[in-house]
């Protein structure tokens, strides 16, 4: 195969192959430029962000003035007016001239009397590199605000703290990614290696469960959870996401566990192991590369959910996860670029370390979690 | 395993013969510390797993003590209780060992999967029955009005006629350009790492970069930036605006072909791989163009693929929320099925009608989800 694909990317250098190269960096930095954006974004001041674009920080041309100067009483504010060659009235100069050879802007700023001529060129700057990690103390810190009520009283606010929902997000996550996987491959097990009355029905029973979108689910265990006084609860996200991520981990992991070797089982069972012993020193270790693909998946699954955490969670701020507060954050404060770039960075960290360092699992995860209800 | 279930079988009348030679009080004063002990230790797992759920629901501690009490709780106690009930499952007799232990392994799993799938399906479809107070049974009428209300009516066009034409049709073509121009270049890997990235971002994340891009001023919004530029007409507000109805949800649905071109891209490029090279070089020999190559063999040989990755994005598309939700709240005529049911259900409180979007959520999702499983068993998961 590799031999194949070798001799395949070697027929054709030159042209060909420019072209091909040429297209995929296009794409690529189409596919990049967004997050690019995000993140130089998050590090620049409130003011940058609102008066410039993130884009230039690189180095680019831009309209720097060279020549300020206040015409002097002289001249006819009222008739043509002549400046660096360019001719026109008050109102042409206010919204801006070109000089006849093209290369400079005149504008005037101000009012007729007292105003006065800048006169700009198109020159390369470095870009704008006032860098600064305030954004990211300011989200990720907490500070507490005392505010002013209109009757005189104060109120003290507590500040957008993403790491309480960070670890809010790491609390919900973990777990939410062991408990099914560790649940699913008990199941698994069962269905693939032992024998008991209603075993084929049951199997396809779970299966079947992978259809079901789980939108459908929400209203009645929310209602079960109000009874049971789980609303809001770490215990009941994580029931919620082993719930939902259930029958996909069982069916994934049934379809490994299935086919490894049954001598390997056998022999184990002629010396006298039990079922728990065959599972919890055999078939465990043996399937580590199923197990680490779905808890990829699943992982990625519950730290970017949004639904489940909005349903279940609620607006109870000492539980919600980050992805609520992101949420929250757009509705409430939509303009602060500044906090949602460094907010939604913050979000995203943990998951592109997963990518980059475990990008084979993470991979083969995402396909095979693409079927989930 | 055959010869083990054998082996139980042909002890287990031995056990019962030496459980009838004694009496019934003989055996329970000879088991009674078995027996205390049987009770005893799942009761203190029990206690323990409790105390550990008051200390986390109660608890003021600081949220770092909170996080590894309630990562080691929530996953050892999971795992202890699988173990305290193996334990207690092999203390019995051979025969009982043999019949409860399968449900040891497999219960949990379907226990919890009735309680979270199938029965609130079936009471979903109850309460659909219902009016808005779920009190009154109101039959079919709920239905009736997931198909004539308005605001209905335009979420099943933008998700019918936009998301998933547009969204499918981007997806695969976005991933088909990507996989066959890597297939092509030394730079294949970076090039794909690049294009998968997004799969890792939440959905809300990419809500908040692409309203970056989208936003009105053209100091922060990209495209505007552009369009001001190119153009010199004032800025549009991209996918909140009422004049571009309906089509501002293409710049939404444009977020989502961001998102799953990497997993349409990693699809495709494993099935070109595995087109035969002769094939190719054999047409390339005969004179036939590059362009040919693609449409006359490399597209009927990934037919397969373009079918799985085309149902997969439209059971994403058919269920899409996040995006949506974050970016306008569906409002701007941008509301899908599932943006309704949860305005319905959590913001109008209407509870029937809720439901019933669920449900009907749920049957337009089933015969696409049946067919790709039936796709997804062909190709080998892991």
């Amino acid at each position: 195969m590799t031999a194949q694909t070798a001799t395949r990317k070697k027929r054709r250098i030159g042209w060909g192959q420019i072209f091909v190269n040429v297209a995929l960096i296009l794409l690529v930095l189409a596919w990049t430029i967004p997050t690019i954006g995000l993140l130089v974004s998050s590090f620049r001041t409130r003011f940058d962000i609102q008066t410039s674009g993130w884009w230039t920080v690189f180095p680019h041309r831009e309209w720097t003035t060279v020549l300020e100067f206040q015409p002097g009483a002289e001249v006819d504010r009222d008739g043509i007016m002549t400046f660096e060659g360019a001719s026109g009235t008050f109102e042409a100069f206010r919204a801006g001239m070109t000089s006849p050879d093209g290369d400079k802007r005149i504008i005037w700023i101000g009012n007729k009397r007292i105003g006065r001529v800048v006169v700009q060129e198109q020159q390369w700057t470095r870009g704008n590199h006032d860098f600064t990690t305030q954004n990211y103390q300011e989200v990720l810190g907490g500070r507490t605000y005392t505010l002013q009520q209109p009757d005189g009283s104060t109120v003290t606010v507590q500040g957008t703290n993403f790491v309480g929902a960070f670890l809010n997000s790491l609390i919900v996550t973990v777990p939410a990614t062991v408990i099914p996987i560790l649940i699913a491959a008990f199941a698994a097990y069962g269905f693939a290696w032992m024998k008991f009355p209603g075993r084929k029905v049951l199997f396809i029973m779970v299966v079947a469960m992978l259809v079901v979108p789980l939108q459908i689910a929400l209203v009645p265990i929310l209602k079960d959870y109000v009874t049971l006084n789980l609303n809001g609860t770490f215990l009941g996200v994580w029931l919620a996401h082993t719930g939902f991520g259930l029958p996909l981990a069982t069916y994934l992991l049934f379809n490994y566990i299935s086919t490894i070797p049954r001598d390997i089982l056998e022999s184990a069972f002629i010396d006298g192991a039990s079922h728990f012993t065959i599972f919890t020193r055999l078939i465990l270790p043996l399937s580590v590369p199923a197990l680490a693909s779905f808890a990829i998946f699943q992982f990625l699954w519950v730290w970017n959910d949004y639904l489940i955490a909005l349903i279940f969670i609620g607006s109870k701020p000492d539980v919600q996860v980050l992805t609520q507060r992101i949420a929250e954050m757009v509705g409430s404060r939509g303009n602060d670029w500044h906090l949602l770039t460094a907010g939604a960075f913050v979000s995203m960290v943990l998951p592109l370390i997963v990518f980059f360092s475990l990008q084979r699992f993470f991979v083969r995860g995402l396909m095979a979690g693409s079927v989930k209800g | 395993m055959e010869e083990d279930t054998n082996n139980i079988q042909r002890r287990a009348p031995v056990a019962a013969a030496e459980a009838k030679t004694k009496g019934p009080l003989d055996w329970l004063a000879t088991n009674l510390f078995r027996i205390a002990i049987s009770l005893f230790v799942p009761l203190v797992t029990l206690a323990v797993l409790y105390a550990g759920f008051l200390f986390l629901r109660n608890s003021h501690a600081s949220k770092g003590i909170v996080a590894i009490v309630a990562i080691a709780w929530g996953v050892g106690g999971v795992a202890l209780l699988y173990f305290v009930s193996n334990w207690l499952v092999e203390k019995l007799g051979d025969t009982w060992r043999a019949r409860i232990q399968p449900f040891v392994f497999v219960g949990p799993a379907v226990a919890i999967l009735f309680w979270y799938l199938a029965f609130p399906s079936l009471r979903t479809f109850y309460l659909s029955l219902f009016d808005r107070t779920g009190t009154t049974f109101v039959g079919l009428d709920n239905y009736v009005a997931v198909f004539t209300n308005r605001n209905m009516f335009t979420a099943f066009r933008n998700n019918i006629l936009l998301w998933i034409p547009f969204g499918a049709l981007f997806t695969v073509v976005f991933g088909l350009i990507v996989a066959v121009l890597a297939d092509r270049s030394k730079f294949d890997r970076v090039a794909k790492a690049f294009i998968f990235m997004p799969m890792a971002i939440s959905m809300v994340g990419a809500g908040v970069i692409w309203n970056m891009i989208y936003a009105v001023n053209p100091n922060i919004g990209l495209l505007n930036a552009v369009y001001t530029g190119l153009t010199g007409n004032a800025p549009i507000a991209w996918k909140a605006s009422a004049e571009l109805a309906p089509w501002n949800n293409l710049f939404l649905i444009l977020v989502m072909i961001w998102l799953q071109t990497g997993f349409a891209m990693t699809l495709f490029s494993a099935a070109i791989k595995g087109i035969p090279g002769d094939l190719l070089e054999a047409a390339r020999v005969d004179g036939a163009t590059e362009l040919q190559v693609f449409f006359k063999i490399m597209l009927p040989s990934i037919s397969g693929t373009i079918i799985t990755v085309t149902t997969t994005v439209i059971i994403f598309t058919l269920k899409i929320f996040d995006v949506v939700q974050v970016m306008t709240g569906g409002q701007f005529s941008t509301q899908v099925i599932a943006t309704q049911f949860y305005r319905e259900y959590f913001t109008n409180q209407n509870s029937g009608f809720g439901s019933a979007i669920a449900i009907v959520l749920l049957i337009s999702v089933v015969p696409v989800m049946i067919y790709n499983l039936k796709q997804f068993n062909e190709r080998e998961a892991f």
